[in-house]
């Protein structure tokens, strides 16, 4: 059970709770839930509680992160945008933490579940739609037709775009599930082999130094992919909320 | 492995009555377990909307508020750095200008000076040079004057000295009117001479 990469993705009931038959019980995965909640708003609302003109080291982070994202979405969005600050910084945050949380050896890592992927996704998707229609009614379609384009191709044209749309909400769910998922099974499994390797004896050992030198390289590029698929869904989620908010490409 | 022994079996039964999932022989893979969904969206959904809601109303707006001050502090700062600079240029300007306004004067003064002393050295040159030229004037009449009455008395002492010299050489008394005449006609044939 210990060596079966699958089992850090196992879920376990901590408060069974169940509401008409349906089980919505308070599990391990919803305490990495609320540990991720309350150490990123620990760590944004803490360190700026100074206030400080000059920052120090804790507000100096916060900064930088409410800057890089602002900085984003400004960039994809134009200043209209920053209606969505709020949302992005948001969405950023939670699975920035919630894949850091998950790098600590025995912590769950929400966002290796499909179901939380495709519900970050969908509340991208959804913002977009609603407020995409909202805004420009009936000219939100016009996202699906480009501009300028010969009579004929219109219809295959507006097909690819539709089915690129539609596409969207999967990439997006698909890309930072496989990642996390992917990167913690490789981690497992090499680590794995260092246990299995180095119970065989003096050879096994020396076998292990491979296994164990790629689990260190492993960590540090699961690091560095937890922070960039934070990124890549924030970058994303900006380029999405600008077609809601100017559809005519 | 299949530690939710207690699934419940509603949702998991359908309609034919068909169990598709029971306990202990489902979903190996946990994330596509779907007996966990609901309460992973529930509980996403309410740790999300905290999040969103701190981040919002709390953390947002106070680093906002923070990086906003700092940037309207820094504008101010430069503003007022740049009102200073103008300030003391404006003070180094008056005060060359006033340096120069009174270096002016100053010459202006100094000239005035120069030429009330010098007029009045010249007045008093002239002065004291007519009252030198009135005393040199007068000294000169008076050295004529006494030259003349020096010239005058000349005849008569000489007459006398005549007098004198032909009684002690020859004997022979003289009126003084014939020494007069002598002496005036050998006077006279000195001055024609000169």
């Amino acid at each position: 059970m210990a060596t079966d990469p699958i089992h850090q993705f196992q879920i376990h009931k901590l408060v069974p709770i169940e509401v008409g038959g349906v089980d919505f019980s308070f599990t391990n995965s919803a305490l990495f839930m609320v540990v991720t909640v309350v150490s990123a708003s620990a760590f944004l609302i803490l360190s700026a509680r100074g206030r400080g003109l000059v920052p120090g080291r804790w507000q100096s982070a916060a900064e930088v992160v409410y800057e890089f994202v602002a900085k984003t979405l400004r960039d994809a969005t134009g200043s209209d945008g920053m209606r969505f600050f709020p949302l992005v910084f948001s969405l950023f945050i939670f699975i920035l933490f919630a894949n850091l949380i998950g790098m600590f050896p025995y912590f769950f890592t929400v966002t290796s579940h499909l179901i939380i992927t495709v519900a970050l996704a969908m509340i991208v998707m959804g913002t977009v739609v609603f407020y995409g229609f909202r805004r420009h009614g009936l000219h939100f379609l016009k996202l699906f037709t480009p501009s300028g384009l010969p009579a004929p191709l219109l219809p295959v044209v507006t097909f690819i775009e539709v089915l690129s749309f539609i596409s969207r909400p999967v990439s997006l769910s698909i890309r930072l599930f496989a990642n996390m998922l992917a990167g913690h099974i490789t981690l497992k499994v090499f680590a794995g082999f260092v246990a299995t390797l180095g119970s065989l004896g003096v050879a096994g050992v020396l076998g292990a130094i491979l296994p164990l030198a790629a689990t260190v390289a492993l960590t540090a590029l699961e690091f560095l992919v937890a922070a960039l698929q934070a990124y890549v869904f924030a970058v994303l989620t900006c380029l999405y909320l600008n077609d809601a908010l100017h559809p005519g490409h | 492995m299949a530690t939710t022994s207690d699934t419940p079996e509603g949702p998991f039964t359908t309609g034919e009555g068909v169990v598709v999932e029971t306990p202990g022989e489902h979903n190996n893979f946990p994330p596509f377990d779907a007996s966990t969904f609901a309460s992973q969206l529930l509980w996403f959904a309410i740790t999300f909307a905290v999040l969103y809601y701190v981040m919002a109303k709390v953390a947002l707006p106070r680093l906002g508020g923070i990086i906003e001050g700092r940037r309207d502090r820094i504008a101010a700062d430069l503003d007022t750095a740049e009102r200073l600079k103008g300030e003391s240029e404006d003070a180094a300007r008056n005060y060359e200008k006033a340096l120069a306004q009174a270096r002016a004067k100053a010459s202006t003064i100094a000239e005035e000076a120069r030429t009330e002393a010098k007029t009045k050295a010249d007045s008093q040159r002239t002065e004291l040079e007519r009252a030198l030229a009135d005393r040199l004037t007068a000294a000169e009449t008076r050295i004529s004057d006494i030259k003349h009455r020096a010239l005058s008395e000349v005849g008569a002492i000489a007459g006398e000295a005549t007098e004198a010299v032909v009684a002690s050489l020859i004997g022979a008394t003289t009126t003084p009117d014939e020494v007069g005449a002598a002496v005036r006609d050998v006077l006279s044939e000195r001055d024609a001479n000169a």
